[in-house]
């Protein structure tokens, strides 16, 4: 058994592994009851896993915990809460920028990850860092529209 | 983790007093105890061995003795907005703020059997039937204050939980009145419903309870259940479909944190305490297969499907004289063309998952089944247990638009659960999912018209070769119970997939028939709007070719040949909004230019009796690529009542959105041992970059009933696609999907390519 120390959501966190090579989405679900980090795919193909690694959106379903020890992650827990949702979150709330919302923490981090370089990203801007982030029923204008209001900009989109 | 553990063995504890419980260990939110499903409220089990007959009003409502009000229902929230919806409905008939409502979903022990969650009927008739119970339960509570008031029923009226005097004179509440007692009363469909002028709920878009629980990581999917001594499996399916397992070489996982193999005849899965290490030990896992698959060759999908064996003809619709199709008289032209649509997947982001706590006296399996009833049925039956003794109770997954492996991942962990006398969870893989779940079948439809000189259609033909579904199958078949030598009913679902084979508009000589092809490459169910979108896509094309013949502007030529006013009003709603410009496909243009851009629309009345749509679409077909870019869909719907216009209006977005994906890119192909598109690489879907602005607009009818939102937008949008396409380029495009190298091709070809 190894241990590790994470930093997860500002607080240091030790977990034990048998195989440092677990992936951190592994860890975060299981050993840190953070659910609300999803599986969809397990190969970087999907975005559902998404979370924040020192500022920048990685898909933990790859990410080795030993990997990111010493590093900031941020999950979407991190934010905010239902009653407490923080911007980003309210703005999709308010958009209603979800259906069976499996997809959605996902997109959340990923667009955090924008707005946190990119303040007042473009329309174009928005779609570009979500491309990897897949949605199946549809929620796509939703989410546009939600980014942007977290900027502060209007959008276009519908 | 010590604190994790001792918190386990007190729950161990009082789940053993009855509860289901969920557990969540580690450190987070300390103590953390859930109810059974996350949309339920804590104390969901002390309706327990409540009345669940479907015409019992005590089936869907109960009003506690505090004066709370809780509903079953039994048809469940796929993320399409129902969880509020019918809080709405209930709440008008009650005059009780929608969010005073408690809603249990889908709990075979608590919900009444109102069918599978599928067919756009989630409001329309779960949520109708729900409607109902609460009016009955109005009266009846309007009753029971008269006599308690001194009233007569028509001087009282309802608000906030009370029924009082008009006159303000008194006023009871509904817990003095009924409170945990029953109502003992059928549901009456004669029981009056208030008046749509007096709406205050229904017609509003209120926020969906579930959405911030959605966004921020908080709303329990089924994948975060966790039960004392749960363990984590994987199952490991045969490498070619059907394929008998042989030979497991057990020391091929030695040392992977006590993973271990369970095998039950041919069905091998690996079960641990922590999850990685099951996923460790089912990549790492030795086995030897035989046999199995037998596929056909994938490439001659369609061609199959025509020389197949038919297993009858259906004739879906006929009038006339069709004679015109085989002698046309002088100056009559005949046109004909096959439509292909290949088979897809679900596509769900999740991958299944299941649950199962298999116990010596009862049974308890957690799914995001959009059929717990059904499920209930064939877990007794597999497990020879009385039906009672059997409860599945829905908990939500990543969305699911027909079935998807929900089903047979909850089979599995019951197969696992029994085996080991342990809480087991099965968690599917992103190639299981897209391997093995049922698919939307293939179609192929060759449409046949004459067109006189004047542009009308003298004849028209649709013949459609379709998957034939079984009769009365009790349940579409599971994988795992094959494997494990488990007897079932074996045959086909696919849903309703003829329907719409016939066009909506008025013609004097028409032949509509599907043949029933006796088989189909793998496993099926329906698909959302099943069939419908695919028979749309040729109908609604074939229409514009023959508009495109007669050289006459395609809304116009729908137009003319359209009675039902509220299909002229969609039709005209889009073209107003789109600056629709009548003249013929296709548009006049630099055939040579590098970007080629167009206009198509489609229309649909689905079923010919429920939600009419008509959809615009303008796109940008790069000649060099093939690459087809839409940059605008504009839609008009008549769903008749919305109870919640912004939740149809997301069902609206996700079906043009969804479709659209599978118009353009989707294909499920297989090798002859197995579906070899099983991950997003292989299998892409529409991304952000590609998703064309929306505008749409929804038709408000308060005095008309709801007729479903879920699906029927999904069916024009293969057509106005392929019909704006071919307003761009002069091609015709009737294979899906769009690809770009299938599209680069066809203009190559110009025009014949697309043939055929």
């Amino acid at each position: 058994m190894a241990r590790l120390t994470l930093k997860v959501n500002g607080t240091a966190r030790e977990v034990e592994t048998d195989d440092p090579d677990t992936p951190l989405l592994y860890v975060l679900r299981n050993d840190l009851a953070l659910t609300g980090t999803h599986f969809g795919c397990g190969l970087a193909q999907c975005g559902a896993c998404t979370v924040l690694v020192d500022g920048r959106a990685v898909r933990s379903c790859i990410a080795p915990a030993r990997a990111v020890v010493g590093s900031e992650i941020v999950t979407i827990e991190g934010l905010g809460s239902p009653e407490r949702p923080d911007p980003l979150q309210a703005a999709f709330i308010a958009e209603q920028a979800a259906q069976c919302g499996y997809c959605t923490a996902g997109m959340v981090m990923s667009a955090r990850a924008l707005l946190a370089r990119t303040p007042r990203p473009t329309e174009a801007q928005v779609r570009e860092a979500l491309a990897g982030n897949l949605c199946r029923c549809g929620s796509h204008a939703r989410v546009i529209r939600a980014v942007l209001r977290a900027s502060g900009r209007a959008s276009e989109a519908r | 983790m010590a604190a994790g553990l001792s918190r386990r063995a007190f729950l161990a504890t009082s789940l053993a007093a009855g509860g289901a419980l969920i557990v969540r260990p580690g450190g987070d939110g300390l103590g953390a105890v859930a109810p059974a499903h996350a949309q339920s409220i804590p104390d969901a089990d002390r309706f327990l061995g409540k009345s669940l007959a479907p015409d019992a009003v005590d089936s869907y409502i109960a009003v506690r003795g505090d004066g709370t009000v809780t509903i079953f229902v039994g048809r469940v929230d796929l993320g399409t907005g129902s969880r509020i919806a019918i809080r709405q409905m209930v709440g008008e008939e009650l005059d009780l703020a929608p969010d005073r409502i408690a809603m249990i979903e889908g709990d075979t022990a608590l919900t009444p059997n109102q069918g599978g969650t599928g067919g756009s009927y989630g409001v329309a008739r779960g949520g109708v039937q729900i409607r109902r119970a609460a009016a009955t339960a109005r009266q009846a509570l309007l009753g029971l204050a008269a006599t308690r008031l001194g009233r007569s029923a028509d001087e009282l009226e309802m608000a906030d939980g009370t029924v009082c005097a008009r006159d303000g004179s008194g006023s009871v509440g509904f817990g003095e009145l009924i409170g945990d007692r029953t109502f003992d009363l059928k549901v009456d469909a004669k029981a009056p419903l208030k008046p749509h002028d007096r709406f205050r709920f229904i017609g509003r878009s209120l926020p969906r309870p579930d959405v911030p629980e959605k966004v921020t990581g908080h709303h329990r999917y089924l994948q975060d259940l966790v039960l004392p001594g749960m363990l984590h499996a994987r199952v490991i399916h045969p490498p070619a479909l059907g394929a008998t397992l042989e030979r497991v070489d057990e020391s091929s996982i030695a040392g992977i944190g006590g993973a271990r193999v369970v095998r039950i005849q041919s069905f091998l899965a690996v079960v641990a305490e922590r999850e990685w290490d099951a996923v460790r030990a089912a990549r790492a896992l030795r086995a030897q297969w035989s046999g199995g698959g037998g596929l056909p060759d994938h490439a001659r999908e369609f061609d199959l499907m025509r020389a197949g064996r038919i297993e009858r003809d259906q004739e879906v619709a006929r009038r006339g004289d069709l004679s015109a199709l085989s002698a046309p008289p002088p100056g009559m032209r005949t046109l004909r063309a096959s439509y292909r649509w290949p088979m897809q997947t679900h596509g769900s982001i999740g991958p299944s998952c299941g649950v199962a706590d298999v116990r010596p006296d009862r049974v308890t399996v957690w799914s995001s089944s959009q059929n717990v009833h059904g499920l209930q049925n064939t877990f007794s039956r597999v497990l020879g247990v009385e039906r009672a003794k059997v409860r599945v109770i829905y908990m939500d997954g990543a969305g699911s638009y027909g079935a998807n492996g929900a089903d047979d991942a909850a089979l599995e962990a019951l197969l696992l659960s029994r085996a080991l006398g342990r809480p087991v969870r099965v968690q599917w893989s992103r190639q299981d999912e897209h391997g093995l779940d049922p698919k939307g079948p293939a179609q192929l439809l060759d449409l046949r018209a004459a067109v006189d000189k004047d542009g009308e259609i003298a004849a028209w033909e649709t013949q459609a070769w379709l998957p034939i579904a079984t009769a009365n199958l009790p349940h579409i078949p599971l994988i795992s119970l094959d494997s494990a030598g488990l007897p079932q009913t074996p045959g086909r679902a696919t849903g309703l997939i003829y329907q719409n084979i016939d066009p909506p508009y008025a013609m004097p000589n028409l032949n509509a028939v599907v043949h029933w092809v006796a088989d189909a490459p793998l496993r099926t169910s329906p698909l959302r709007a099943p069939g419908k979108i695919a028979n749309t896509f040729a109908v609604e094309s074939f229409t514009d070719e023959i508009a495109a013949l007669a050289r006459v502007d395609p809304l116009e030529f729908r137009l003319r040949r359209l009675s039902n006013p509220r299909g002229v009003e969609v039709l005209q709603k889009v073209a107003a909004r789109m600056g629709w410009q009548p003249r013929p496909s296709p548009r006049r243009a630099d055939r040579r230019a590098a970007v080629m851009t167009g206009r198509g629309l489609a229309y649909v009345h689905y079923k010919h009796e429920e939600t009419i749509v008509a959809m615009g679409m303008e796109v940008a077909v790069e000649r060099a690529t093939g690459k087809i870019r839409v940059t605008r869909v504009v839609a008009a719907q008549d769903c008749g009542l919305m109870i919640n216009p912004d939740c149809v209006k997301a069902q609206l977005e996700g079906n043009i959105l969804q479709t659209l994906s599978r118009a353009l890119h989707e294909e499920i192909r297989y090798d002859r041992d197995r579906v070899t598109t099983v991950d997003w690489a292989s299998y892409p879907i529409l991304t952000f970059p590609e998703v064309p602005r929306l505008e749409l607009e929804l038709i408000q009818r308060l005095d008309q009933p709801p007729l479903g939102a879920g699906e029927a937008a999904s069916t024009p949008v293969g057509a106005a696609l392929a019909n704006a396409v071919f307003d761009a380029t002069g091609v015709r495009l009737r294979t899906i999907p769009f690809r770009p190298e299938r599209v680069k091709a066809a203009l190559a070809g110009q025009g014949g390519a697309g043939r055929g």
